[in-house]
């Protein structure tokens, strides 16, 4: 999967849970424009994680805020 | 200067526009005077205690009492020292071999408080590299125990077998695992199944850590806990527990069969770090462990408490956290904090005090009103307090 291909993906998989149907850029934030609390948060992590079998820590999630850090964290995790 | 407390503004708002509708604060009560495990005063009136943890009624027991008096007298009001100082006396040790005895293990190791074994232990076994797989709905002190290390953390959706399952299987080749399970979850009540999830964190090379705090000296058959209870307790490698809910007093501990368990007392910074139990607290511990290994007839009355209660709330037509009772704690779902704060004044006005809990404490986002057992509750009680929640609940319109 090349990042275009790996971002559409995790676009789909955002869809369900973007309630406010916010356009998602690089720099949407999943607290501050999605206003996700920590239940969202955790199941939309397991989805993602379901998605390309790779885990992301507590410790890893706190320094991804945006959509374009979770893409670039994705493809580095998945190796 | 930014003032450091703005980041509490939303949470002083809340509290604030909670107690303009007139409310009792719940967070302010004040119990007077203490008359048994089950009856307290408080603003001056005689009320029934249904929000504590003092599920076996070991408070007011006369030989834990007396316990505690000799060894006020014969070792002083405190020891003013850590565990690996100054502060190991005979009660220290005697504690020890209580827990070890109860829970028929190899080793145990005493905190100030479980908050502390929790954060000790977790923090210390778990470092840089490991990997922690716990239940998403887990106590503040795991949570606070993972934070304080160094180990990645990953929590699963609550008591989800498969959740767990999927995120041993994704953790690197090599890297050391720890599982960290309850035996029950206080704040709805429900069990863990812990045979089958400590069956999978095995076949996935972890090693599990158990708390049991709401389990012990109640379940199981020699109520050392659910995982007895479920047959696992052998699995488990490493048991939490606290003084502070059926011993009746205040403490943690850890029980384990690791063959090098005793090293944890020279690196486990929250338990070298502070000053031990006072000689007194330690006394009553030890003695209301031993008593609570001969509790089979508390127990039976505490689980018909629970049975009668339940079947009586859910008749009513409140709605409760589990579909039928499975350990001392009912927890009644209420539809909102402002109806929660007003039922649980209705409770309290007719002389029966019970846990309000709201989040972050709750899952969900639920406000709760959580009722806890004791083995000393009298059916008698128990039927009293159906009748409350009967007038209290009509009253604020939930049933
Ligand atoms: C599951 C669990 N673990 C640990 C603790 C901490 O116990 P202690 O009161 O001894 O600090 C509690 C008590 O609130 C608890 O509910």
């Amino acid at each position: 999967m090349d990042r275009a291909e790996t971002a559409a993906r995790i676009a789909e998989l955002i869809d369900p849970f973007n309630k406010k149907g916010i356009e998602i850029t690089d720099n949407t934030s999943f607290a501050g424009d999605l206003e996700w609390d920590s239940l969202t948060v955790m199941d939309f992590v397991a989805a993602i994680e379901d998605e390309f079998d790779i885990i992301i820590s507590m410790n890893q999630q706190a320094e991804i805020e945006t959509y374009g850090q979770l893409v670039d964290a994705v493809i580095k995790l998945q190796g | 200067m930014s003032d450091l407390f703005s980041k509490f503004d939303p949470l002083i708002q809340q509290r604030q526009a909670l107690l303009d509708t007139g409310v009792t604060d719940p967070f302010g009560l004040v119990m007077e005077r203490v008359i048994s495990p089950t009856v307290a005063v408080c603003s001056g009136r005689e009320t029934i205690l249904l929000g504590t943890y003092n599920y076996m009624g070991m408070t007011f027991d006369p030989d834990v009492i007396a316990a505690g008096k000799q060894a006020l007298d014969d070792f002083g009001a405190g020891t003013t020292g850590s565990r690996v100082l100054n502060g190991t006396y005979a009660g220290h040790r005697a504690v020890e071999e209580a827990l070890k005895d109860f829970y028929a293990m190899d080793h145990a190791m005493v905190f100030s408080t479980g908050y502390q074994a929790n954060l000790g232990i977790i923090s210390t076994i778990a470092g840089k590299g490991d990997y922690i797989v716990l239940d998403i709905d887990s106590h503040a002190s795991i949570w606070d125990g993972c934070k304080m290390g160094d180990a990645e953390v990953v929590p699963f959706k609550h008591n989800d077998i498969e959740a767990m399952e999927k995120r041993l299987k994704r953790i690197p080749e090599g890297a050391g695992k720890l599982v960290v399970l309850e035996g029950v979850y206080s704040m709805l009540g429900d069990i863990a199944p812990l045979k089958e999830m400590i069956r999978v964190a095995k076949e996935n090379g972890a090693m599990v850590l158990v708390d049991e705090a709401h389990s012990m000296g109640f379940i199981g058959p020699n109520g050392r806990g659910v995982a007895e209870d479920q047959g696992c307790l052998d699995d488990v490698d490493f048991v939490i527990g606290t003084f502070s809910k059926s011993v009746g007093t205040v403490g943690g501990f850890c029980v384990s069969n690791h063959p090098k368990f005793e090293i944890l007392r020279l690196v486990c910074r929250p338990y070298v770090f502070t000053a031990s139990l006072p000689p007194s607290v330690v006394a009553t511990a030890a003695t209301s462990i031993r008593k609570l290994m001969h509790g089979e007839a508390k127990r039976a009355h505490l689980w018909e408490n629970s049975r009668t209660l339940h079947k009586g709330l859910r008749d009513l037509g409140f709605k409760l956290g589990t579909p039928e009772p499975q350990s001392a704690i009912i927890a009644v779902i209420m539809p909102d904090l402002e109806r929660g704060a007003g039922m649980w004044e209705a409770l309290l006005n007719e002389g029966l005090y019970v846990n309000l809990a709201r989040p972050p404490a709750t899952p969900a986002g639920m406000t709760l009103l959580r009722c806890s057992l004791c083995a000393e509750h009298s059916a008698e009680q128990v039927q009293t307090i159906i009748g409350m929640f009967e007038r209290a609940g009509k009253a604020v319109g939930i049933i």
